[in-house]
């Protein structure tokens, strides 16, 4: 069975985004950048189907501007095999929405023939949450997403998914699509050997239009701008003073 | 111009708050047509019809929709969608899981998490964990949107929608449901609590995590936790607030033993009094409090217990 594992570059998640002056948007240059913490969550489940001899091969592939071969190769290191590049921007800027990516995805998967595509639940830039959704739809293929816990037998996928109300158990034939959360697993460090041994995997590049799909936004950004702050508060000496000003503000 | 949202309906009943904030959230938009979806969803329905502000009330009741599997319902959502220009639905886990495919099945994008409505077209949505607000407007012709809860406030009662059926759509039989564990509760719900309290990973154990499930219970408030205090089993998943759990702003929220990363402040800082108890007088968390308290939590919090 091959696996695919889209993986997005994204602002590092320690970094607090900031948004520029000019409302134009959230500033990337000079920012660090690193795997969506979730891509990282799906490359792990995929390497791990692969050591329990689950899967055969796990590619991994990336859509956005050229450095995000950095991601790849963070991929590679922990232990994907091969990696498709596609460049769809130029600027670190232009961020692809989910429903280009999916139909981007869904041309790879049309090459590619996965029996599973384990994606992240949501990329941290955007928070969209939608692209795993989108690719199940746009391939007719049945969904898992949030997923906590992922079993494989022969011809479906037993996912346990995290919900608003507890834990949801479901059965889903594959191929399917998976997306990640966050208790899926804890991701591995690539060792240094294997980021040697990355460089040298293979790493093909394509663009959207090789693909034919158009990635002009459907939804224009018309402003950014940093949300109201709160006003700064007090420290309080006790027990007893914190609970007079609960009363006081009328809370408690 | 008309809005079809889909009411959040589990195991046959109503998530009443939830549906009515979307309800509201939407109102400004067209007529809205609430649609409960479910294996029961009769009751649902009912109940949605006495939401103020609701213009009709369509039921799907059908085995395939009882557990919300994303493909049946995207697939009902997609087949009703020809004379609505918006499809809505209050963003809790179900929706997401369901929009962005109804949003793909329709070739169009996906607006989740809106916390602001301001035309038929524009709308604000927080990105980077609620670091940046932004403002998209949508050049598709119909818009799927999910509507961040905890932004609006509740449509009230006493509307009397007609409730009529929906048709049905086939089921394409891709996933099944096997089993939930879902854990009964007395508390308020934590999404629409006007009081939450929660804790952080210097709980050190789930028996210690008791400490605040006593102050929430006395309280009345509903229980939080950070990803760490989840990930390190001393709270369930579902109480998890922040970037990638839930959104909630409540009249109170008091954080306890949590640091204050981005993710969490995510969820929480749009309550309107943050409470901080935390040992580290540095920790992040007291930049967004109104009230801090420095010290040790194991003694602080059973005191504070015992004197509200
Ligand atoms: C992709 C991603 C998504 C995430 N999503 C979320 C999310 O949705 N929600 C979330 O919460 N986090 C989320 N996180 C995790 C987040 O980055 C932090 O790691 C997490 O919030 C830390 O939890 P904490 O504050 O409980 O633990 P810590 O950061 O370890 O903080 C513990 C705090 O307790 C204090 N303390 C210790 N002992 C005591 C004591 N005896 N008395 C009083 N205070 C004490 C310490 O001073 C410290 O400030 C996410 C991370 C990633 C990468
Ligand atoms: N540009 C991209 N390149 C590769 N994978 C992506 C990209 N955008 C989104 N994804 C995948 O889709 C998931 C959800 O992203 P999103 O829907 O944008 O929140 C991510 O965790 C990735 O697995």
């Amino acid at each position: 069975m091959k696996i695919l594992v889209p993986v997005k570059r994204v602002i590092d998640y320690n970094v607090k985004a900031r948004v520029r002056a000019d409302g134009s948007g959230v500033d990337l240059a000079n920012v660090k950048m690193s795997m969506n913490p979730f891509d990282e969550i799906a490359v792990e489940e995929a390497i791990r189907l692969k050591e329990k001899g689950a899967a055969d091969e796990v590619v991994v592939v990336s859509i956005g501007v050229k450095q995000a071969q950095e991601t790849l190769r963070t991929a590679l290191a922990m232990g994907a095999d091969r990696a498709i590049l596609v460049v769809a921007a130029e600027d670190v800027g232009t961020d692809i929405e989910p429903l280009a990516v999916a139909k981007i995805l869904k041309a790879v998967v049309d090459a590619e023939a996965p029996r599973l595509v384990i994606a992240g639940k949501q990329a941290i830039d955007n928070d969209m949450n939608a692209t795993g959704q989108m690719l199940a739809a746009l391939l007719g293929w049945g969904q898992a997403t949030f997923a906590s816990k992922l079993e494989i037998a022969d011809d479906s996928a037993k996912v346990t998914r995290e919900v608003d109300g507890g834990l949801q158990t479901i059965k889903v034939r594959l191929p399917a699509i998976v997306t990640a959360d966050l208790r899926l697993n804890e991701p591995r460090y690539a060792s240094l050997p294997n980021i040697m041994k990355a460089k040298k995997k293979p790493l093909e590049e394509k663009t959207a239009a090789d693909y034919g799909v158009d990635v002009s936004p459907r939804l224009e950004v018309v402003s950014t701008r940093e949300p109201e702050g709160r006003s700064a508060g007090i420290k309080v000496g006790s027990v007893d003073e914190l609970v007079s000003k609960l009363k006081e503000a009328g809370v408690i | 111009m008309a809005v079809l949202l889909l009411g959040e309906v589990t195991s046959g009943v109503l998530n009443r708050d939830a549906t009515a904030k979307a309800v509201a959230a939407v109102g400004a938009l067209g007529d809205v047509t609430v649609l409960c979806a479910g294996a029961h969803a009769r009751e649902a329905a009912a109940e949605a019809a006495t939401i103020q502000g609701v213009a009709k009330v369509l039921v799907a009741e059908a085995p395939a929709y009882g557990h919300r599997l994303a493909e049946p319902t995207a697939a009902l959502l997609a087949a009703l969608a020809g004379e609505y220009e918006h499809i809505a639905a209050p963003a809790t886990t179900d929706a997401k899981n369901v929009m962005p495919r109804v949003a793909a099945l329709l070739d169009v994008m996906v607006i989740p998490e809106v916390s602001k409505v301001i035309d038929a077209a524009t709308f604000e949505r927080p990105v980077y964990a609620g670091n940046a607000i932004q403002t998209v407007r949508s050049r598709d012709g119909k818009k799927v949107i999910t509507l961040r809860t905890a932004s609006f406030e509740a449509a009230g009662t006493g509307g009397a929608a007609p409730v009529g059926e929906a048709t049905l759509a086939d089921d394409p039989g891709l996933s099944s449901w096997l089993s939930d564990e879902v854990a009964a509760s007395d508390r308020p719900e934590l999404t629409s609590a006007k009081r939450v309290v929660s804790g952080g990973r210097a709980l050190g154990s789930k028996e210690q995590f008791a400490l605040i499930e006593a102050l929430a219970d006395k309280l009345g408030a509903a229980v939080g936790a950070s990803r760490a205090a989840v990930d390190s089993g001393y709270a369930p998943n579902d109480w998890q607030v922040g970037q990638t759990g839930k959104v909630v702003a409540p009249e109170l929220y008091v954080a306890v033993g949590i640091s204050g990363a981005i993710q969490h402040l995510a969820g929480m800082k749009d309550s309107k009094v943050i409470v901080a108890i935390n040992k580290d007088e540095e920790a992040p968390i007291f930049q967004i409090a109104d009230y801090g308290l420095v010290g040790d939590l194991f003694t602080v919090v059973p005191e504070l217990t015992g004197k509200v």
